[in-house]
């Protein structure tokens, strides 16, 4: 054989499929290996999943820096902290090193402006991130405090937009403004004094020390009973937020609803707010079966009558009843395949008033969109978390999808409420 | 072996004759949050699953259901800190009778409340906290 000719059938073939093997593979996808069960969620075809790390307390929402470094939020402090910091040092996706720090149980984490946000239910606090250290500096500079210690709704959940601005949701004190609060036949306060300072979502500035919600807070949007899945979705410059709608209707006005009506109404909805929105919590909730927004019982609704309804703002798509949506992010990377950029992901914690029925929920969802709104049907992504079905409690769910974060590379990662499981899903 | 294991499940271990009544309270006015099985809800609803506070001291039981309760509790070693609302509207004998449901349900094992210590209790009308 000729120099050429080995050239021609054997090396030019060679370089077209070592070409070929590299270019199947999207481009940024890690070089990870998935745990052989996906660490036991069930995932669409070409995504796999790793667990990053588990048994960190009672995770809430998450973090992940460009470099890579992971901040899970807790709901109780464990070992006196609130705060967990992973570090991956080998590049296998799994944690090798695990800090806790903060004295402050949170809900809401997110990093910006090379700091690391963090919404106790009274408070937020930002601390400083150091260039190469995982842990920040420990002294935090509070943001915003002074958010009145409720027992319902309480947890802060937050978002920034790319002008200066913190959102943060003040979830309401109440299931629907009743004179006395998940009492059968109580009429709604009218109008809701409730509203004056809570179901609303608040702005902030984001780099301003020791503001509160009565002397620097503008209300934002209101008429909303409890968003903790709250985004700013910067490709379009808007905000999102998906309701945790009321509870309990056949429990309260059982003349209107009956258990299974209760397990369908009403929807959880998702919204594009707008400033000045007002979604009409708590005189209006939202039918999904029927489509339209219709006045809460408590101001006279009995499941048909619209009234004042009529004028609030409407959702841009709405998911079952009492799911929780826990979460919410919108996918801006380019691991994913197609059809997933610019979508948004969101966690639904799975209900407890579906009783005596099933509950609902305990999957991470997709919705694809096209600019700022839906561009078809939501479809379960992530499921199996909670480990059995149906699930008919949710304390029989092992583990409950409760944070949603991006990394730099595209890999979505999701934190788990029951007992802080972080997993990391790539596609491959 | 398979019956330890569905006692196990955590639902009512024992006959109940006389505590329909309350099981019928419990399933319009309780069973939402602290679930069928009495487990509650994590973090939100503390479970009535063998723990003193229903088990325990029948005026502070009585005062949690006429007052509701706000404020931490730990419960079977968890934290909660979701409101319970009032339930003054329940008559003595619906306290009485789901109490009494309750302290021999979820693996309780505890005596009736009467409705006089219900009536007596709500005369009282102490809140707890």
């Amino acid at each position: 054989m000729t120099i050429n000719s080995i050239v021609k059938r054997i090396a030019v073939p060679l370089i077209y499929l070592m070409t070929i093997a590299s270019c199947s593979r999207p481009e940024n996808a890690p070089a990870l290996v998935a745990d052989p069960d996906n660490g036991g969620i069930a995932l669409p075809r070409g995504f796999y999943a790793l667990v990053v790390a588990d048994d960190l307390g009672r995770g809430r929402h998450i973090a992940v820096r460009n470099n890579g470094d992971i901040f899970l939020a807790l709901q109780e402090l464990k070992g006196g902290k609130g705060i967990v910091a992973l570090r991956d040092t080998t590049g296998d996706g799994k944690a090798d090193v695990i800090s806790y720090f903060g004295d402050l149980p949170g809900t809401g984490i997110h990093i910006h402006k090379d700091h690391l946000y963090f919404a106790h239910d009274t408070a937020i606090l930002r601390y400083k991130l150091r260039q190469n250290d995982l842990l920040p500096d420990l002294v935090p500079e509070t943001i915003v405090s002074g958010f009145k210690r409720e027992y319902q709704h309480a947890a802060k959940t937050i978002a920034f937009d790319t002008i200066g601005n913190l959102y943060v949701n003040v979830g309401a004190p109440s299931n629907a403004c009743q004179q006395n609060d998940r009492t059968p036949g109580s009429p709604g306060m009218d109008p809701c004094p409730i509203l004056e300072n809570y179901g609303g979502i608040w702005r902030f500035k984001d780099d301003v020390l020791n503001q509160t919600q009565a002397d620097n807070g503008s209300r934002f949007a209101t008429g909303l009973r409890n968003c903790v899945a709250i985004e700013w979705n910067s490709r379009v410059s808007n905000l999102y937020v998906v309701q945790h709608g009321r509870d309990q209707l056949n429990q309260f006005f059982p003349d209107f609803f009956t258990d299974e009506d209760n397990a369908n109404l009403p929807a959880e909805e998702f919204f594009l707010l707008e400033e000045g929105d007002d979604c009409g919590w708590p005189y209006c909730y939202f039918d999904f079966q029927k489509g339209i927004k219709v006045l809460n019982p408590e101001y006279g609704g009995n499941g048909d009558s619209i009234g004042r309804c009529a004028e609030k703002k409407n959702p841009i798509m709405a998911f079952p009843a009492h799911t929780a949506p826990n979460d919410l992010i919108f996918y801006h990377q380019d691991q994913f395949p197609d059809r997933y950029r610019q979508g948004a992901f969101i966690a639904f914690h799975g209900s407890w008033n579906r009783s005596p029925l099933e509950q609902e929920g305990f999957y991470v969802a997709f919705i694809p969109f096209d600019n700022q709104l839906p561009a078809g049907t939501w479809e379960v992504f992530a499921r199996n978390f909670a480990g059995v079905e149906p699930v008919n409690s949710p304390g029989d769910a092992l583990h409950r999808p409760m944070g949603l974060a991006v990394g730099r590379d595209g890999s979505l990662y999701i934190s788990d409420s029951v007992k802080g499981t972080i997993w990391r899903v790539f596609y491959q | 072996m398979l019956f330890i294991l569905v006692s196990c499940k955590g639902k009512k271990v024992a006959a109940h004759t006389g505590s329909e009544a309350g099981e019928l309270v419990y399933k319009k006015y309780c069973l939402a949050c602290h679930q069928d099985n009495g487990s509650g809800v994590p973090g939100m609803y503390p479970p009535l699953i063998k723990t003193s506070w229903v088990q325990g001291d029948k005026t502070r039981l009585i005062g949690i259901l006429l007052n509701g309760l706000e404020g931490k509790i730990e419960v079977n070693g968890q934290v909660y800190h979701t409101a319970m609302p009032p339930h003054q509207y329940l008559t003595d004998q619906q306290i009485a009778d789901v109490l009494t449901y309750v302290r021999i349900s979820y693996g309780n094992e505890a005596d009736a409340v009467l409705p006089e210590e219900v009536a007596s209790a709500r005369n009282q009308s102490q809140p707890t906290n």
